[in-house]
């Protein structure tokens, strides 16, 4: 290949990150999917793209939405005729690749993030996302996604959801 | 275990005929074990204790087809076809699951009275959960590579299911007597369907002898010593050796559940396979 051309698909590799930026997910807008650590890869060849992509969940319906806006979105690069979206299982997606930042604005949407560091066998304290107490029960281990679960802040007295820890 | 090669792609799969038909039928066991087990956990839909056992329940069902989704694709890369018509369009025989995943929840059907034993619905949850916690676990060292690497992924996830179920199984043998004896009821019922589980088919042989997943006795009782622990830790009586259904769910002989179940979930299906969704 020659120089010109890598140079070329470098940029575009990089304009697509950029793009990615403003690819929510979809069960939580507030946060895109790089910021979720979702993003594996990003490959440009000849105007072709390939995005690998780690699913936080196997049996997530959000899935086939994803891969859609993405595709969507990335078709906007000028230079990019096709799109290609791959979700692979090496590495696994765990909790611990969302973004620092990204964990504030899951707060402020009502969702506690999960803890970091977190090892097999450690209890899962959840603090309330909207008044930070630790006094929480929990309502429900699986919420209206997999990824999710219900509590409940006896402090504040709201209920609010948790992102499950995903280690291995 | 002479021919332990590790393979890492389809296409490598498809090189060796046998390899390939070895994987196949271990992944059609794998796959429609936990389709027709999230089926069945679909129709609870609305129909749980209480609405948060819906949301959780009908949450993990999504999860396990999601589960058999991943198995069908597998099947199709290596060429078995398309992955919505492995799920909708084979006859009962070619299903490879456990007779216990595919009996009914009860009696009545979905639309017609349905009259549903959520004590059997934790049970069998929970007896295959141990037994899918330890086949996940055997499928790390899996010769077949997208396998061991899908298996790491649903462990994280299971995890969650069993605790889920776990927190049933205690609650419900320390409640009341009638919750104790239910409980007990439906235990020994998916007991007597559970020594299954770990067959691996016909193909047994050289599914184990290709490195695809370790022998069946060894995920025997693994998973016997497991689910003894943790029926200790709750105070429940071990119920024993388990047994055998009269079929053989994993040599495609199956009892007329299944046909019910298959009928019902590929009617849509059949009406428009063009379709798009």
């Amino acid at each position: 290949m020659a120089q010109g051309q890598n140079v070329l698909d470098d940029r575009l590799e990089a304009a697509c990150w950029e793009l990615l930026q403003e690819v929510k997910d979809p069960e939580i807008p507030v946060i895109s999917m790089v910021e979720m650590g979702m993003i594996h890869k990003v490959r440009v060849e000849e105007g072709v793209v390939h995005v690998e992509v780690l699913p936080t969940f196997v049996g997530c319906p959000a899935l086939e939405i994803m891969k859609n806006n993405i595709s969507e979105k990335l078709l906007q690069v000028e230079g990019i005729r096709e799109v290609q979206v791959h979700f692979v299982y090496e590495p696994a997606w765990t909790s611990d690749r969302i973004a620092r930042e990204a964990r504030e604005k899951l707060r402020s949407f009502g969702i506690a993030p999960p803890p970091l560091d977190y090892k097999p066998g450690d209890a899962w304290e959840v603090a309330c996302p909207y008044c930070n107490s630790p006094y929480t029960q929990m309502e429900n281990l699986f919420g209206p996604a997999a990824c999710r679960s219900i509590l409940y802040c006896k402090q504040c007295k709201n209920p609010f959801e948790a992102l499950k820890p995903i280690y291995y | 275990m002479a021919e332990t090669k590790r393979v890492e792609t389809a296409a490598e799969a498809k090189q060796n005929q046998e390899y390939l038909q070895a994987l196949s039928e271990l992944l059609f066991q794998l796959a429609d074990d936990d389709f027709i087990l999230a089926y069945r956990g679909s129709e609870w839909l609305g129909l749980a204790p209480h609405i948060e056992e819906d949301v959780a329940y009908s949450s993990m069902s999504q999860d396990i087809m999601g589960h058999a989704v991943m198995y069908y694709e597998m099947l199709e890369e290596l060429g078995l076809g398309k992955a919505d018509d492995l799920a909708q369009l084979r006859q009962a025989d070619a299903f490879r699951n456990a007779i216990l995943v595919e009996r009914a929840n009860g009696t009545g059907g979905y639309n017609d009275n349905p009259h549903y034993d959520w004590g059997y619905a934790i049970a069998r949850n929970f007896i295959y959960g141990m037994f899918k916690r330890v086949r996940l676990e055997a499928l790390l060292s899996s010769s077949y590579a997208p396998l061991a690497q899908v298996s790491r992924k649903m462990l994280t996830e299971h995890r969650y299911h069993m605790m889920h179920w776990q927190v049933w199984m205690k609650q419900l043998a320390n409640s009341t007597p009638e919750a104790r004896n239910r409980l007990e009821a439906a235990i020994a019922k998916v007991w007597g369907d559970a020594g299954e589980l770990s067959d691996l088919g016909p193909k047994a042989e050289k599914i184990v002898g290709f490195g695809l997943i370790a022998a069946e006795a060894q995920l025997r009782a693994e998973w016997l010593k497991q689910t003894q622990n943790i029926f200790a830790q709750i105070g429940l009586d071990w119920p024993g050796e388990p047994g055998s259904p009269a079929q053989r769910g994993r040599a495609g002989e199956h009892t007329a559940d299944l046909d019910q179940a298959l009928a019902t979930l590929s009617e849509v299906y059949r009406i428009d396979p063009a379709a798009s969704w």
